[in-house]
């Protein structure tokens, strides 16, 4: 018994020590990913951001170096803190700050001293690094703007939220990653695909290093440059057209569908969000929710289209053949469709299409459009062809360009009615404000360009888009495609001559640009605000529509002026400047531009929405704070009509 | 012709156990040693190379030689321990080096074959009765010398594999109370820690009225338990005590990770878990030689001496960690059998010695790694980095499997 005692007590312990070994190393997995938490450290290696050029390749968007100071606080040396304080422009104080917080986050490992320094805040420093020990650089790349225009095109470089990093594996903690814009729409295509290292950590924290020699590390993928459809010329006036006012231009090249101009107002100057006030400029701009400078009102502004609308309802009745060019209408300063019902309209006589079109007469169109519901028996049958004809212009639903905001705009049809009178009972009579652009008809700027475009291509357009090449690979086949739309090219031809002649006998009268042939249709939006509970009106949002020359169209064109009173008021001179601008690139009509670019509707806007700060839209210096600073006011656009 | 049959007559089981230990320890030691500059596997190499020297001479040594010497041997091993307080060189607050030049030598390695040897002479002794009281206080006085003599070192870890000589004197017919005793007295110990003192003491009444109720009419002793109970309720309130009061802070801080009282993975919890996420992570079959990124990145301190195992577990997984302890354990059993197969009581005695203070090294060490003893500095024989504990553990085993070899001879 005696001899067994020291051989069990072997068998016993030697099977305790393999029981617990077994539960460590295999029934308990959580040791694998301590260990490479513990062991492995992922560096990634950025490659530079494509740059963004002009559809003349002209260079709009390129990268800056920027270095940050970086300090580990322990191999700090005799510092001459005098010499190195005067070099980066800080306090003693400062510096003194700067090293406990680096201390106290680590005094091993490297901390970010002062981040983000350009290349000369850099240069002096650069040359005497060496005497700092214990400071060394990290370089970075940023977007370098070289140009002071178009940032909602742009969009913006930020870091990736924790949303996305959950769900899209790519993106790590601290990525970089572009938000709006084509910064966003494009964003594989230019910043390319990082690469990535595995190095071996020791229990410093310090590489000692690769991990498994470099077996699963990856090579850094370089951005491709892109073109843009943009003119950057025709960008920058627009933008300087708009200064002191709100709204948007959009202008579309209606031969391939090519975005030549997205004007949103008031905008800023991209290069704010980039460097070291990057994040105060951003809230600022965030925070504006009244003048709104990150809200890109030429793919969201969303209104009734007004009279614009006109040139849609005119097109479907020939379609459809309820009238033809000579059919007329009486007009006696509007007109009664149904008892007790009137329509007022300016307009005073017979009106037929082609004068219906360019005195804009609501009697002719209402006509019109009733017919054309009144062809079929059901009226929900009726208002469903009508709603095709318009669906097939690419409204009421999103275009599928390459920016990544818009809105759908609304085209109703049967449907719609439905919900609205559950029992029925509606007719012609009861939707025709859409004749005219207003009941349940909306549409953003955007929307009203490829209208025009339609127009001038009579009766087809191809998908509104921004990009024009990326190098080494082809654009999205779907830009390309030519859409058809459900009218009949012959029907386009008197409607162009109508809106030829709005410059010549209609609303548009004085705005023409000798020798250029201009058609195009005014719009007026009525808006209402509620101002200390009550609804009051405002001033008229100021659309125009239009595309130039006549012949061989080369731009159409969508203008909203937030407040700017008629279609002829403001919308319409920067139609005429837009297309002379495109088309000569001069300006003749210097009084036309002198007039619209001294036109400020800041007090406007101001006495509109009772704000306190009047004088902030373009009053600070570029680049140093934002351009157009907070306006309160209360929410201008509450219920709109349309009356022209 | 002598050399012919220590040829034939070595127990090659061993020698092949043993070669095979010594380079698999080498290996860990390359891989846990190679991202430090300080040369460690140079050394053990030149260590291990020395050994074979070293076998030689303990083979060529007459057999007779250590039975007859064993006095003097053991007398020398403690004279050397107690020159350590005079001359001894202080590495991390233990003295138990000497300095020769920038190699040390660490007594206490050796002092371990010379009790062995020692407690073997004693006991080979005709007419020894171990069922004497006289004889008892006698045996246990040689295993106590040395052991009062490292414990100031202080080398709690190589006193505490002394306590492996009960067994041995226990198969030699100590009493078997001694025995249960201390594992009584470890049970207790450990129970006291983990739950409160007034439960052990429930428990403790409550097995104690139960055997006494089991027990033959003729045997029961109401006396006996009694003062038995008294005793382990006197034992068991005084742990606490003795824990509070007598440990020092980094002892209790040990047994408090163990027991999971204290969670503290940064300080003194760090050997602990750096060692099980080390092991943890190895899986089945490791991560492969040189491959271990723990192992790599030095994240578990002492890993070429006292961890060596967790490069092992690592590297080797599941698998290798579990052929290391086959190895150890087949060594073990080994040598246990040779023991029981001498013809002298000597012999019998010092196999058994071998087998047990091997053992003890071999589970306190791994036991410690994967996180199931308190953190104590005992080395794993053949594998731990260290010239001494090499030669140490080599001349222990050589020693035996020398008498073993010899005993044709002895006819």
């Amino acid at each position: 018994m005696r001899k067994l005692l020291l051989p069990s007590l072997i068998i016993v312990a030697a099977l305790l020590l393999v029981i617990r070994i077994f539960y460590l190393q295999v029934i308990n997995d959580t040791f694998k990913l301590k260990s490479e938490n513990n062991a492995i450290k992922i560096k990634y290696d950025y490659p530079e951001r494509g740059y963004i050029y002009d559809r003349y390749g002209k260079l709009l968007v390129a990268n800056q170096a920027s270095y940050d100071i970086m300090v580990i606080p322990r191999e700090l040396k005799n510092i001459d803190t005098l010499e190195f304080c005067q070099l980066l422009k800080i306090t003693k104080e400062d510096f003194i700050k700067k090293i406990a917080k680096a201390k106290v986050y680590s005094p091993r490992l490297p901390s970010v001293f002062l981040p983000q320094l350009n290349k000369s805040e850099f240069a002096a420093f650069q040359e005497k690094i060496r005497k700092f020990e214990g400071f060394y650089f990290q370089k970075r790349s940023l977007r370098d703007y070289e140009v002071d225009f178009g940032a909602n095109i742009f969009g913006f470089i930020t870091q990736v939220n924790d949303k996305l990093i959950a769900k899209n594996p790519y993106y790590n903690s601290g990525d970089l990653i572009g938000k709006q814009g084509v910064e966003e729409s494009y964003e594989s295509v230019l910043r390319g695909i990082k690469g990535v290292k595995y190095f071996q950590k020791d229990k410093y924290n310090r590489e000692i290093g690769s991990y498994k020699d470099g077996k699963y590390d990856t090579i850094a993928v370089q951005g491709e440059d892109i073109n843009l459809t943009l003119d950057a010329e025709l960008q920058k006036y627009g933008e300087q057209l708009m200064i002191n006012k709100r709204g948007g231009i959009v202008a579309i090249e209606p031969r391939t569908g090519e975005i030549l101009a997205l004007v949103t107002a008031p905008s800023y100057d991209p290069s704010i969000l980039v460097g070291r006030q990057r994040s105060t400029n951003y809230t600022l701009l965030y925070r504006d929710s009244i003048a709104k400078p990150l809200y890109d009102r030429g793919l969201l502004a969303e209104y009734p289209p007004g009279s614009p609308f006109k040139i849609l309802t005119g097109l479907i009745g020939l379609q459809e053949g309820v009238v033809d060019e000579q059919t007329t209408f009486m007009c006696h300063h509007g007109f009664s469709y149904a008892r007790g019902r009137f329509m007022k309209c300016h307009g005073f006589g017979p009106h037929n299409l082609h004068n219906g079109i360019y005195n804009s007469c609501n009697t002719y169109f209402a006509n019109v459009y009733m017919r054309t519901i009144n062809k079929y028996a059901k009226p929900a049958y009726a208002v469903d062809v009508w709603s095709k004809h318009v669906k097939s212009f690419g409204l009421g639903d999103f275009m599928g360009y390459d920016l990544p905001t818009g809105k759908r705009g609304n085209i109703p049809d049967s449907k719609t009615y439905k919900k609205i009178y559950p029992n029925g009972g509606w007719r012609s009579t009861t939707i025709v404000s859409n004749s005219i652009g207003q009941g349940e008809v909306l549409m953003t700027p955007i929307q009203l360009a490829n209208m025009m475009a339609t127009v001038a291509n009579e009766g087809y357009y191809y998908t509104p888009h921004i990009i024009k090449k990326i190098k080494g690979t082809n654009i999205d086949p779907k830009f390309t495609e030519k859409h058809q739309t459900t009218i009949d090219k012959k029907f386009f031809k008197p409607m162009i001559s109508g809106l030829f002649d709005v410059y010549n006998l209609g609303t548009a009268r004085g705005l023409g640009v000798p020798g250029i042939d201009i058609c195009g249709k005014t719009g007026t939006a009525e808006n209402f605000a509620k101002i200390n509970g009550k609804r009051v009106k405002l001033e008229d949002h100021s659309i125009f529509v239009a595309f130039a020359p006549k012949d061989n169209p080369k731009i159409a064109i969508a203008i909203l002026v937030e407040n700017g009173g008629y279609g002829n008021a403001i919308a319409g001179p920067i139609a005429s400047l837009m297309i002379e601008k495109y088309l000569r690139k001069k300006i003749t009509r210097t009084d036309l531009e002198k007039k619209i670019l001294e036109r400020s509707l800041r007090d406007r806007y101001a006495k509109l929405g009772g704000m306190k700060d009047a004088n902030a839209i373009e009053t600070s210096p570029k680049k140093d704070t934002v351009k157009s600073k907070v306006i309160e006011t209360a929410p201008p656009v509450a219920n709109l009509t349309i009356e022209n | 012709m002598k050399n012919q049959s220590i040829k034939k007559n070595l127990d090659w089981t061993c020698v092949i156990i043993y070669s095979v230990l010594v380079i698999m320890g080498w290996l860990n030691i390359y891989s846990s040693s190679l991202s430090s500059t300080e040369g460690t596997y140079e050394k053990q190499l030149i260590f291990i190379l020395l050994t074979i020297p070293l076998i030689f001479i303990i083979l060529a040594i007459d057999g007779k030689f250590y039975e007859k010497y064993a006095s003097i041997i053991f007398g020398v091993a403690l004279l050397s321990l107690v020159g350590l307080f005079l001359f001894g060189k202080t590495i991390a607050g233990q003295r138990c080096w000497y300095a020769i030049g920038s190699f040390t030598i660490q007594p206490s390695e050796f002092a371990k074959a010379a009790t062995s040897l020692a407690l073997a002479k004693y006991l080979s002794d005709s007419q020894i009765n171990l069922k004497d009281v006289n004889r008892q206080i006698q045996a246990l006085a040689i295993v106590f010398l040395p052991v009062m003599l490292i414990l100031p070192q202080p080398d709690p870890g190589s006193a505490l594999i002394y306590s492996v000589f009960i067994i041995v004197l226990y198969r030699e017919g100590l009493p078997a109370w001694y025995v249960w005793t201390g594992f009584t007295t470890i049970l207790l110990f450990v129970l006291t820690l983990v739950l409160e003192p007034q439960y052990v003491i429930l428990i403790a009444l409550l097995v104690i009225v139960l055997i006494h109720i089991k027990s033959r009419i003729a045997d029961r002793n109401i006396v006996l338990s009694s003062i038995l109970f008294v005793v382990i309720s006197v034992f068991v309130l005084s742990v606490n005590y003795v824990f509070e009061n007598v440990f020092k802070q980094h002892h209790r801080d040990r047994f408090n990770i163990l027991l999971g009282k204290t969670v503290d993975l940064k300080g003194i919890g760090y050997n602990t878990n750096q060692s099980e996420i080390a092991i943890g992570s190895g899986g089945w079959i490791g991560k492969g030689f040189l491959e271990g990124t723990q192992t790599k990145g030095g994240f578990v301190p002492e890993q070429h001496t006292d961890y060596i195992f967790t490069t092992v577990g690592e590297e080797w997984g599941f698998a290798g960690s579990l052929a290391v302890i086959a190895l150890f354990v087949g060594l073990f059993l080994r040598v246990i059998y040779l023991a029981e197969r001498q013809k002298t009581i000597f012999s019998r005695v010092y196999g058994y010695c071998v087998a047990g203070i091997l053992f003890t090294h071999f589970f306190v060490n791994i036991a410690m790694v994967i996180g199931i003893f308190p953190t104590i500095g005992v080395p794993l024989p053949f594998f731990s980095y260290g010239g001494s504990g090499l030669w140490g553990f080599t001349i222990l085993l050589f020693i035996f499997l020398k008498m073993d070899a010899n005993k044709v001879n002895e006819w």
